[in-house]
């Protein structure tokens, strides 16, 4: 069993949980995942750390409620346990490969949608860490869906924030902040941007206009996470790849966005069952999008 | 009954077994079985044995079978197999001890299987203690992978007194018994979990959750976790797909996934929350026990389902026994046919596959006549789910990140065939993480082998 040591909520909707979990603390790198289940019942889901603490042996998660088992997972409060938490999976991101000093001068700079801004969270810390200072664009619907801002501020991270609705900050999505960035004259050597599928495909749509090396990190439907059942496909540069063992990071200007947000859409994403069971009975209504 | 013929097994009506998710074969009745085992000649240079991969003594397991010592025969076969009630119900007997048996030139083979099988079950219903082990020896084995190559070759040092912890990736130990093969062949609550138990009476330590390459890697379970060897039964690894158009669509699966979802998930139950979608007409393309396995487990979820497969009925891959068991349950048998492409509507979803039927020509490269494609003979299947049943190619995660462990081209690890030792010293694999994709049986004989190799290796050293 993983205990859950510590649980906050971050925004409406959105969970932290520190998980202890040693193993995986010790080994996990940026860019990597964990699949937590959370009994004997449950679904394995795919989450993308958040943070891991190897001395503590704990390791953060930060979720989304989106359907049934998520809604679940943020019922359990501090001192209950996922029954399964394996990882980390996936490949590590690519900087952590690269020469620190080059990385110091380079501009990298994060674009972070939503829920998406927790797994760039571990990258700013380890770049920021080792000195190479990165700017990072954060994205949500509104004020109060703004997570981990003051944390990345924390880490000396150049921080911009844009709201949807214009509530906090200023009004705009994160390709307008990105454009204007780069219309004012600063010359990104990398974007690395994680977020909703959407997001991510406006970013490469316009890093690739300005060519600029984009990396997206993927988050399909999955299984097992180990490369066994082919669930988390995804077209690259006309290429199958499995996300879960040659990603979940990837060439943002290679993925095929519109096969992924199809794919993505299968289940309705982890809304899963309980709605696949909704789509029968109204079968004879012909609607959901389902096959027909 | 004449002697020629074998003691048939009761099985669950074709009809009433197509819509559920119990096992089919319903094995012997103690007298059923008894009658069986009477038909063995007890051959004293038994050929049946030389063609077990485990070397199970089958005349002397039989003897005792007849004489309705039960609990004797238990005690013979576990000699050799840690896994009696599962190769009972998946070995594919007939090409190995059955295919040998004195009895099957003239009329049936003794039925060895079923017989091992009523065994089995018997000693897991009725008390017998088979997990006798050694006193500790003091030395310590990982074993990676909890499938049939992991769990014999755990057994078997565990047995001469190894202390074995296994490092299972999932969440639930067994490998392939647990994640692919169906429910209504092999049962997972009864079967597969008092089998595993057997394992860890003997004292061997389950770890799931471990993804080894990941988690740990095996240099780290040699050094800093304290490890005098490693076995690799890490299994088969990646899905393969055929590459053409319209494979990624929505509604086109990996037999794999569709098979894990169901199994290890247990999608089939309402109180599980894992969903799977199957459609109202679905193409199974391969024609092995996966393959078999998948289309029957279709069925049982609702689809009018087909196995589209290039080559003739006569090479299918697949055991005899499943296919007969397949069409029994109304699997259609699409055969010379071959998937050209996936047809998909403008939202993603799979409407069709678009078939070429196919002739057999000369002997390819496998002794087998190669198909080739019947000129403009294109038509198309309308289904709206697609199971891609392949084969699969080998996962890299431990492979990459292990320096120094040499793999072919195919990318399956390089091991002894003897002995299972790999490039690496103490480090020993096996399965179908050596082989790619084979049988349950196989798997065990290497974890044997290899098992047998690392007590010879280690009982030399002092520590």
């Amino acid at each position: 069993m993983y205990q859950i040591v510590a649980k906050r909520q971050l925004a409406p909707q959105i969970y932290l949980m520190d998980v202890a979990a040693p193993r995986v603390a010790k080994s996990a790198k940026p860019g990597q995942f964990v699949i937590v289940k959370m009994d004997e019942k449950g679904e394995r889901i795919p989450l993308t750390i958040c943070d891991y603490d190897a001395a503590r042996g704990t390791v953060t998660i930060v979720f989304q409620t989106l359907g049934q088992s998520t809604m679940e997972m943020a019922s359990l409060e501090t001192g209950d346990s996922f029954s399964d938490f394996a990882g980390p999976l996936g490949e590590a991101s690519e900087f952590i490969h690269e020469d620190i000093e080059s990385l110091k001068e380079q501009r990298l700079v994060f674009v972070a949608g939503g829920v998406g801004t927790a797994p760039v969270y571990p990258q700013v810390k380890w770049l920021q860490q080792r000195g190479v200072q990165v700017d990072v664009i954060i994205g949500a619907r509104s004020g109060d869906h703004v997570i981990l801002e003051a944390e990345m501020k924390a880490l000396g991270a150049n921080v911009y924030v844009t709201t949807d609705d214009g509530s906090y900050s200023r009004k705009g999505l994160v390709t307008d902040v990105l454009k204007e960035l780069v219309d004012n004259g600063t010359r990104y050597d990398h974007v690395i941007a994680i977020g909703p599928m959407i997001m991510m495909k406006f970013v490469a749509r316009l890093t690739k206009e300005y060519n600029i090396r984009t990396t997206i990190s993927l988050n399909p439907i999955m299984v097992d996470g180990t490369g066994m059942c082919g669930a988390c496909r995804v077209s690259v540069g006309g290429e199958i790849k499995f996300a879960c063992v040659d990603g979940p990071e990837f060439d943002g200007h290679l993925v095929d966005f519109d096969e992924a947000m199809r794919r993505q859409a299968m289940y309705k994403s982890e809304e899963g069952k309980y709605l696949l069971a909704m789509e029968k009975n109204n079968h004879a209504g012909g609607c959901c999008g389902g096959a027909s | 009954m004449s002697k020629a013929v074998r003691v048939p097994v009761r099985e669950q009506c074709p009809r009433e077994r197509v819509s559920n998710f119990s096992e089919v074969c319903l094995g012997y009745s103690l007298e059923e079985a008894v009658a069986e085992a009477a038909r063995c000649l007890g051959c004293k240079n038994a050929k049946c044995i030389g063609d077990c991969p485990v070397a199970i003594d089958i005349p002397a397991f039989i003897s005792h079978v007849k004489k309705g010592d039960i609990a004797e025969a238990a005690k013979v076969i576990a000699q050799a197999s840690a896994l009696p009630a599962v190769c009972g119900r998946v070995c594919p007997q007939e090409s190995q001890c059955e295919g040998k048996c004195i009895l099957g030139i003239k009329g049936d083979a003794v039925a060895i299987g079923k017989l091992e099988r009523f065994v089995a079950d018997w000693a897991r219903e009725n008390p017998v203690d088979i997990a006798e082990a050694a006193p500790q020896n003091g030395k310590k084995v990982a074993v990676i992978g909890s499938g049939p190559a992991g769990l014999t070759c755990a057994g078997d040092l565990a047995r001469k007194g190894y202390a074995v912890t296994i490092f299972e990736a999932l969440h639930e130990p067994g490998g392939v018994l647990v994640y692919g093969i169906p429910e209504f062949r092999l049962p997972k609550d009864t079967v597969v979990k008092s089998e595993i138990a057997n394992l860890k009476k003997m004292g061997v330590q389950i770890e799931t959750n471990v993804v080894i390459g990941k988690t740990l890697t095996i240099d780290q379970l040699l050094g800093e976790e304290g490890f005098d060897a490693v076995f690799i039964g890490s299994g088969a690894g990646l899905p393969k797909f055929m590459g053409i158009a319209g494979e990624n669509a929505n509604g086109v699966f990996s037999a794999n996934e569709f098979l894990t979802r169901n199994n290890l998930m247990k999608a089939f139950k309402e109180e599980y929350s894992t969903p799977i979608k199957v459609g109202e007409k679905v193409a199974v393309v391969g024609g092995g026990n996966v393959a078999m396995d998948a289309a029957r487990t279709a069925a049982r979820l609702g689809a009018e389902t087909h196995i589209v497969y290039r080559r003739s009925e006569a090479e299918l891959p697949a055991r005899v026994e499943e296919v007969h068991h397949a069409k029994e349950e109304g699997i259609i048998f699409d055969v010379l046919t071959n998937p050209v492409e996936i047809l998909v509507d403008d939202k993603g979803w799979v409407t069709g596959l678009k078939c070429i039927r196919m002739e057999l020509g000369e002997p390819d490269a496998s002794g087998r006549r190669k198909p080739v494609e019947v000129p403009s003979s294109e038509f198309v299947m309308v289904v709206d789910t697609v199971i891609m049943s392949l084969g699969t190619s080998p996962n890299p995660l431990i492979s990459s990140t292990t320096q120094g462990l040499e793999i072919n081209k195919w990318q399956c690890i390089v091991a002894d065939e003897e002995s299972g030792l790999t490039s690496r010293k103490r480090v020993y694999a096996g399965g179908d993480a050596v082989t790619g994709a084979a049988t349950v049986i196989l798997a065990m004989g290497a974890g044997k082998k290899a098992a047998k190799a690392i007590d010879e290796m280690l009982s030399g050293e002092t520590r």
